[in-house]
């Protein structure tokens, strides 16, 4: 077990520059998962963090110790990879050994871990076979043992779920979980999927471009997203986000048509008269009680999930998507008033693209 | 293509290229810069001394009688071996091809003498065909055939031609059922709800989806009869009679071993490296796809 | 497979594959006859079926040699086995070691001794043979297993199969291995090595074939018949000038000839297959 702390860490590959650095301070025994969309250098942190690329400027430290100029294997981690790079000529028992006989380990300890990591991993009865005679979920299984018997200081996840069909996700991303309360290793796990992410995570780095646009707790993220780019890419479907205009006061939005929507408490008083993007989850619009004030929203097309039904339509020139619970037979053009929590509005700043603090 | 990821390691890489290498430098490298030197040099008659003559060792050779008619046989013989290996196999494949029952029994007997070396197919056609001796030989007589192709110039290149093709058809016969079997069978079943038959499916869908396989054989083919039947030539004719079959790979031999003509000998060398770099040239665009460089 | 029913052009189908086999076939069946007849017999009645002198030529081929060489049969297989196996297994063998470093290192040279290697695809030895015979002789290889063998082993053709293999294997084994703590070295003996086995089966066909057969290079350089291979040793039966060929031996030789690369070619023929169509020549 170990801390690990990432320093203004970037990275380049020729004149690109991948990661522009990225500081993060992960603590002992905590699951962390680096969430973000394909191409936004997730992937590549983990690479560092793991030594298989070198660092172009910063501090990567494990358990206190600078590991920038270190090998991977004298870095103390294991990694499961997305193909799960299991050896294919080798039985799962010589797979989950190999590591360990690389380093000399005796012969009676390197079977003890591997039996015990088979236990653990429901894999005892596999340990004669080859990958290729094995299920997704098995390999999958596998790849972890191989992590497990090694102990080490820090595991890295590298998408490891998104190569399993639906179900078997969800499963394994339970016994991924409740796999990390039992050994308590602190663990980094990279993903595009945001159902994982706040499944699994203790905190979430969400990552936008090579930077880490938010660090906090799932529920953080969701609750209080620091800019427009963590607010659209969290939650599903995204956020609308809608054009308005702070009034007078302080304490109310001009929406372009004329509608207004009234700040929680004192309101934003330091922006009045000032642009601004108001942001509205899907889920927190919710039908008006029969009253004709609100937003009047013109529906243009209904889609019937079973546990809830999305709305899409346009208020006015601005299209917007609604959650709503259940199975709601709404007709097609029919018109529906909606209503929004005032605290559940966010606001954003258009030109930093930042969040504002009500 | 590139790997991601390399291993650090300074001298290693050298290491391990080095033996690969070594071989090349002695054995294809430096003799070729050799020959190409050589090609330039004229010797005395005493071997003591050598002289450079420029281009005089290539203007001889083309201007000579005798190579230019090396250059004439060969070209006969290149053609007519790559089209009866060719024509044979694609006829073979095709049938194989559509025999449900025992296609790979089919298959064995047929791809097997692609195992036999050049020169045991030379002896074996030879044998075949010794006037004295010769089974086919004996027969032709009896129908009024005279053969003896140690004679007559035309049966002696009928005789290395076959022999030649025999061994081609098993390999051109294995790419050709390949690629015939590649072609997706929806191909063929559309064609036949459409009312085409056999004869014309083949010719309409089958064979021009496996030009590129038959455009690759042809150059395989040619370097084939150029370069590696020096055997069945040296099995059954020697070049002759007059010359009559003296394949340019044949000559080179006879000329720097037989008549220790070391500049001549040279001169054809690089002749022969320009022709098997031309056709490596036009057969680089197969290669192509597994070189990505 | 779609149903078709010609019952007329089945049976063409059957008969031409069948007098194609047959014809292909054909010298080597009567090649076979002649090993089994006396030579008398061959040169005066054209024998069709075998006859009853099988043992007898065979094991005088083997073990007493034919007239004039002054090498059994024997020695000659062992020379030739020694020839092929040596060609086969020194190109295997670095060809593996070449397409290794040049995968997995980054080295200044790489690109030029890759284009090095391509060249050697350019040459055979066929177009070079007096200047390659120069260098063999200057190394005193001539009359050695060692000449017989190293000139062939540089190998284009193997080197780049391997490549192309290597480069099919997925990157993440390379990076769990690192972070597994195994060096270059150990990489590629515990794990790429046991990868290939396939491509080392197909390509051991391939070339053992290609060894066996190799002729030009091993007539120009033995003169001692110690170190004669089989199929010099044929020809060399057929140069008898005025004299009668001892025909019945030159075919029980020659069928021995033929018997191993046969023989490969037909218990090995997935590899064999495999080998043709990954090399392409």
């Amino acid at each position: 077990m170990a801390d690990v702390s990432i320093r203004n860490v970037t990275k380049r590959f020729g004149k690109t520059e991948i990661i522009h650095g990225v500081s993060c301070d992960i603590r002992e025994g905590e699951f962390i998962v680096i969430l973000g969309p394909s191409g936004c250098g997730k992937s590549t942190l983990l690479r560092l963090i793991a030594g298989l690329e070198e660092i172009t400027s910063g501090e990567i430290a494990i358990d206190g110790r600078v590991v920038n100029r270190l090998e991977p294997a004298q870095r103390d981690i294991a990694m499961v990879f997305q193909n799960y790079a299991l050896y294919p000529h080798m039985t799962v028992y010589r797979n989950m050994a190999y590591g360990l006989k690389i380093r000399r380990m005796p012969a009676a300890e390197v079977d003890r871990r591997v039996r015990a990591a088979a236990g653990i991993l429901e894999l005892s009865e596999l340990l004669d076979r080859k990958p290729r005679q094995l299920s997704g979920g098995q390999r999958q299984r596998v790849a972890m043992g191989r992590c497990i018997v090694r102990e080490p200081k820090v595991f890295l996840f590298d998408e490891p779920l998104s190569n399993l069909d639906a179900k078997l996700r969800v499963q394994m991303r339970m016994e991924i979980r409740k796999l990390h309360e039992e050994l308590k290793i602190t663990s980094i796990f990279v993903t595009h999927d945001q159902v994982e992410a706040m499944t699994l995570g203790d905190r979430l780095v969400v990552m936008d471009n090579g930077a880490a646009a938010q660090i906090g707790t799932p529920l953080e993220v969701y609750e209080r997203p620091a800019n427009l780019f963590v607010a659209g890419f969290i939650g599903s479907p995204a956020m609308n986000f809608l054009q308005a205009e702070v009034a007078a006061d302080g304490r109310r939005l001009v929406l372009p048509d004329g509608l207004d929507v009234a700040l929680p408490g004192a309101g934003v008083p330091a922006r009045a008269g000032r642009r601004v993007i108001l942001g509205v989850r899907p889920e927190h619009l919710e039908p008006n009680g029969g009253r004709a004030d609100g937003i009047r929203l013109a529906v243009d097309h209904v889609e019937l999930l079973g546990a809830d039904t999305l709305v899409h339509g346009r208020c006015g020139s601005m299209a917007l998507t609604v959650r709503l619970a259940d199975v709601q037979r709404i007709d097609k053009h029919a018109v529906i008033v909606l209503h929004a929590p005032p605290e559940k509005l966010h606001l954003f700043d258009p030109e930093t693209k930042a969040r504002i603090e009500k | 293509m590139e790997k991601r990821v390399v291993f650090r390691n300074k001298v290693l890489p050298y290491l391990l290229v080095a033996p690969q290498i070594l071989v090349t430098l002695v054995f294809f490298i430096w003799p070729a810069a050799q020959a190409l030197v050589q090609s330039f040099l004229q010797e005395d008659a005493f071997g003591t001394s050598s002289a450079f003559v420029w281009f005089d060792n290539f203007v001889e050779i083309f201007t000579s009688e005798e190579y230019l008619g090396s250059f004439r046989v060969t070209l006969v013989f290149s053609f007519a071996v790559a089209a009866i290996a060719l024509s044979v196999a694609l006829l073979l494949a095709v049938m194989a091809d559509r025999a449900l029952r025992g296609a790979t029994a089919y298959k064995t007997l047929i791809i097997w003498p692609y195992a036999v070396a050049p020169v045991v197919a030379g002896v074996l056609w030879f044998f075949l065909f010794n006037p004295t001796v010769g089974m086919v030989a004996f027969f032709l007589k009896k129908f009024g055939v005279e053969w003896n192709h140690t004679l007559n110039g035309g049966q002696a290149m009928t005789l290395v031609v076959v022999a030649a093709a025999w061994r081609e058809i098993s390999y051109n016969f294995l790419f050709f059922l390949a690629g015939l079997q590649a072609i997706p069978g929806s191909f063929i079943e559309a064609a036949a709800i459409d009312g085409a038959g056999p004869w014309r499916r083949f010719w309409s869908i089958a064979f021009p989806l496996l030009s590129p396989t038959a455009f690759f054989l042809i150059v395989v083919n040619i370097v084939y009869a150029f370069f590696d039947t020096f055997g069945v030539i040296h099995a059954i004719t020697r070049g002759g009679p007059n010359y009559a079959t003296n394949i340019l790979v044949y000559k080179v031999f006879n000329d720097g071993f037989i008549n220790l003509d070391l500049g001549g000998s040279a001169a054809q060398s690089v002749v022969l490296m320009a022709v098997v770099i031309a056709l490596t040239v036009v057969q680089f665009r197969f290669i192509e796809r597994k070189v990505h460089y | 497979m779609m149903v078709e029913h010609r019952p007329a052009l089945t049976v063409i189908t059957h008969a031409a594959l069948i007098l194609g086999a047959a014809v292909l076939a054909f010298p080597i069946y009567v090649t076979f006859v002649a090993s089994t007849h006396t030579l008398e017999a061959i040169t005066k009645s054209f024998p069709l079926l075998p006859g009853g002198h099988l043992i007898e030529n065979y094991l005088r081929a083997l073990t007493v040699g034919p007239r004039d060489v002054g090498a059994t049969v024997g020695t000659m297989m062992l020379n030739s086995l020694i020839m092929a196996l040596g060609i086969t297994c020194g190109k295997i063998f670095i060809s593996l070691l070449a397409a290794f470093a040049i995968v997995y290192f980054r080295f200044r040279l790489r690109m030029v001794f890759f284009w090095m290697i391509f060249i050697t695809l350019m040459l055979p030895v066929e177009v070079r043979i007096l200047p390659t015979y120069k260098v063999a002789a200057d190394l005193k290889l001539l009359d050695s297993y060692g000449g017989l063998i190293f000139p062939l082993i540089a190998s284009a053709t193997a080197t780049f199969l391997f490549r192309q293999f290597f480069m099919t294997v997925p990157d993440e084994l390379c990076e769990a291995h690192r972070i597994d703590g195994g060096g270059p070295m150990r990489f590629f003996f515990d794990i790429l090595l046991p990868m290939s086995r396939t491509s080392i089966a197909a390509l051991f066909v391939i070339l053992f074939i290609y060894g066996w057969n190799q002729y030009l290079w091993p007539l120009l350089i033995t003169s001692d018949q110690k170190y004669y291979t089989l199929l010099i040793g044929i020809k060399r039966m057929l140069d008898v000038g005025e004299g009668q060929a001892e025909w019945q031996i030159i075919m029980a030789s020659t069928i021995l000839a033929m018997l191993p690369p046969v023989l490969v070619v037909i218990f090995m023929q997935k590899q064999f297959i495999r080998g043709m169509t990954e090399t392409e020549k």
